[in-house]
């Protein structure tokens, strides 16, 4: 029997996964499989609880990206009960997931991937972490630091809370915005978005460079992509209709109410997470490197890659410069982090918009509901993906039925694509060293999963 | 001399790590005092060797570790275990590591209840057999900490404050035993109550309470006496940190419990019931009553239904 590498747990990711290589006699890989571990039954252990109390319990799915969980929640039970919040509502809503995804950004890019880069794939594990980076660069550390915790920070202040949030509400907003919070909301909003520019800046010149060849090579796979665009076409994290595309770059929109007619779900026995796929292309699914099927990717490279357009200057800019040098759709998996940099700038341009909309400070907040039988489907794109949540209630308004799916889960094929790939070309003849088995979890760091 | 922290997660979302993030600044000080030697959110120490080639799990020796989550598989159990062995501190950092938290919610279910639900929504290819191989299998619920390892703080929230998390490791940093709240969120919440046992009935939180936006917290009447299920009264303090002033109160939404009981083995359900019932308030109001266990369904408080023979 060939031998068996174990990476467990596959760390600076967000969750409980590791990933099991089997080698062949000849020392080169047989089969790898990335195993998702952790399954809590959310679809489940809602049934029978009131639909409004939902966006409070299913923001538990996901310490990370808990405003994502909360806001497609109270979108799914607006629909249930049939209300729609005031525009004030509204804006507020997007307002927090758009300042939570700019924090999120930070918090991934210098947290969690950048000391594979900054440090490299191939250093002692001891100091390939962000702590290694606070050591060896105090100065910029300390304004990482300044920064994500200014953006978390405003999320707090104003809403209350900023992780597991409660401010969305059935039909609106819990509380409505004082000029004076605006004011200085705006001001913190100009020093993020400074922030940003600077660490778009920083990558392109200092980061990514020296692994070009890498970035070519590591983990590429070949894919469709999802993302949510406006009427335009245009990249939104908020709202929209969704779009699959295929790698030749044709797509097809459809309205996220109808995810279930586009998107399957695939099960496969060595894991408990789900495999989505493109149900609509009737070519079934299948992870073969060199023939795929039913495969897409979502998270800020599927986004950048289905949007027509960036509706903010600097973000367009960046975007034109990308599909320059990478073409559209990009399928090279380590420019997820290049991507996820740009969406980091629209996020800060767009809050600052949504800040400068004179309606952001409207008392008129909240629309009454009344507890009724009813179905909705509420999506926005979470930092890791688009993100379904599904409910029909009964007529007490408790929840009889709930089906969610999560940003990570699309790109669980892909994710396994990816590895094989890297195992693939990296590991000969049996050698394995720590490097190799660090530039493996590289490929699946790019996801943030 | 510094103090090494390991840190691990089992049932839970990365919540309670990312509030240890939120130290901020306080977390680069802490950084010149603590070696984390182990957490698997922020760096790659692995379970298994650094070369994937080990048979059992082993962490590395530590002064203190932090566990968030709850114990709902195999595998949470073995590394809750092998924690023990290592670290001389055992801190259950969050309500789902003191009580289950809101995944314990899954102890009103058999397991076969779940996994056939997870496997059969209507986007899912129904397989033959639920997923297992090479899979930790699921423990027969969702336990806390202290149902399966000793523990020696409870630090509970959902997340914890940041100040909780800081006072408390500095305190253990000075040989200190760590001060934590003792109150009720009610204790510290600064709504007008007035006390009137006019409320026969709680309604849904389906319209905006009465509040003048523009005036300050301690203008605005209590929630639950708008009539409104506030959990503040059975849910123990310290969500709002140092500054105390409870967090979804601040934002006018009222408290769900995610602290946990005041006394680690309350219980927030009866407990909160009988305050309802002696203020004279019909409990059959409520739409249901799991939920107010939902952050505290662990230590057997939340079990599936009796079948009906």
């Amino acid at each position: 029997m060939g031998q068996v590498i174990n990476i467990a747990p596959i760390t600076r990711i967000e969750g409980h996964a590791s990933i099991h290589i089997k080698l062949n006699d000849d020392g080169g890989v047989e089969d790898s499989k990335v195993q998702m571990l952790s399954l809590r039954g959310f679809e489940k252990f809602v049934e029978g609880k009131p639909a409004e109390e939902l966006p409070r319990i299913v923001n538990r799915i996901c310490g990370i990206c808990p405003w994502h969980h909360h806001l497609a929640s109270n979108k799914a039970v607006d629909a249930c009960f049939g209300v729609t919040p005031p525009p004030a509502g509204h804006k507020l809503r997007e307002l927090m997931q758009t300042i939570a995804h700019a924090e999120d950004k930070l918090l991934h890019f210098f947290f969690l991937a950048a000391a594979d880069f900054v440090i490299g794939p191939d250093s002692d594990y001891a100091a390939r972490n962000v702590i290694g980076i606070a050591k060896a660069n105090p100065e910029l550390a300390t304004k990482v630091v300044k920064m994500r915790q200014k953006a978390k920070m405003v999320l707090e202040k104003f809403a209350g809370k900023a992780i597991h949030p409660v401010a969305g509400v059935t039909g609106g907003f819990a509380k409505p915005m004082s000029e004076a919070d605006r004011k200085s909301i705006l001001g913190e909003m100009q020093e993020i978005l400074d922030f940003a520019l600077f660490t778009m800046d920083f990558a392109k010149t200092q980061v990514f460079p020296p692994y070009l060849d890498t970035i070519q090579t590591l983990g590429v796979i070949n894919t469709g992509f999802i993302g949510t665009v406006d009427d335009e076409g245009a990249l939104n994290l908020y709202d929209g209709k969704l779009r699959i595309m295929k790698s030749d770059g044709t797509y097809t929109d459809f309205e996220y109410a109808e995810y279930a007619d586009f998107i399957g779900e695939h099960v496969e026995p060595y894991t408990y997470g789900k495999f989505p796929y493109a149900k609509f292309w009737n070519e079934g699914f299948s992870m073969d490197l060199d023939n795929p099927k039913g495969i897409y990717r979502a998270n800020c490279l599927a986004r950048i890659n289905v949007a027509d357009k960036i509706s903010t200057p600097r973000a367009q800019a960046e975007l034109e410069e990308f599909r320059e040098k990478f073409g559209r759709p990009a399928q090279a998996t380590l420019l997820y982090h290049w991507a996820r940099l740009i969406e980091e700038v629209y996020a800060c341009e767009h809050a600052i918009d949504l800040l400068n909309d004179p309606e952001i400070t409207d008392t008129n907040i909240r629309t009454s509901a009344e507890p009724k039988a009813g179905w909705g489907v509420g999506c926005v794109e979470a930092p890791r993906g688009t993100l379904i949540h599904d409910y029909s209630t009964d007529e007490n308004g408790l929840i009889t039925r709930a089906n969610m799916i999560v940003g990570t889960t699309h790109n669980i094929g892909p994710i396994n694509m990816s590895v094989n790939q890297a195992a693939k070309m990296l590991i000969r003849d049996g050698k394995v060293d720590e490097g190799i088995l660090n530039r493996i979890e590289m490929a699946v760091r790019a996801y943030d999963p | 001399m510094t103090v090494r922290v390991a840190s691990e997660w089992l049932n839970s979302c990365s919540g309670c790590e990312i509030s240890i993030i939120d130290l901020g600044e306080r977390l680069l000080d802490l950084l010149k005092l603590v070696d984390f030697v182990h957490i698997p959110a922020l760096m790659d120490s692995k379970y298994l060797g650094q070369k994937g080639d080990g048979k059992h799990i082993s962490l590395p020796d530590a002064d203190v570790g932090l566990i968030s989550g709850g114990i709902r598989n195999a595998e949470h159990l073995e590394v809750a275990e092998e924690m023990r062995k290592k670290c001389k501190i055992i801190i259950a950092l969050g309500t789902c590591a003191t009580h289950g938290g809101i995944p314990a919610l899954c102890n009103s279910y058999s397991n076969n209840e779940i996994l056939e639900r997870y496997y059969s929504t209507e986007t899912t290819d129904k397989p033959d057999a639920f997923p297992s191989e090479g899979l930790p299998e699921l423990e027969e619920r969702c336990f806390a900490l202290d149902e399966k390892i000793n523990v020696d703080l409870h630090l509970p929230g959902c997340p914890p404050h940041p100040d909780q998390i800081f006072s408390a490791l500095v305190a253990l940093l000075e040989g200190k035993p760590p001060v934590l709240p003792s109150k009720s969120v009610c204790d510290t919440c600064p709504t007008i109550r007035e006390g009137k046992g006019q409320l026969k009935k709680l309604r849904r939180f389906l319209q905006e309470p009465v509040c003048n936006p523009d005036e300050p917290l301690d203008q605005m009447r209590c929630l639950l006496e708008q009539g409104v299920l506030c959990m503040g009264p059975v849910t123990k303090a310290g969500c709002g940190g140092d500054q105390r002033i409870p967090r979804c109160i601040s934002a006018r939404v009222p408290c769900r419990g995610c602290y946990g009981p005041v006394r680690q083995d309350g219980n927030q359900m009866t407990d909160m019931l009988n305050a309802l019932a002696s203020n004279g308030v019909d409990v059959d109001s409520l739409s249901e009553y799991p939920s107010l266990l939902r952050f505290s369904g662990a230590h057997g408080r939340l079990r599936p239904p009796r079948k009906e023979a």
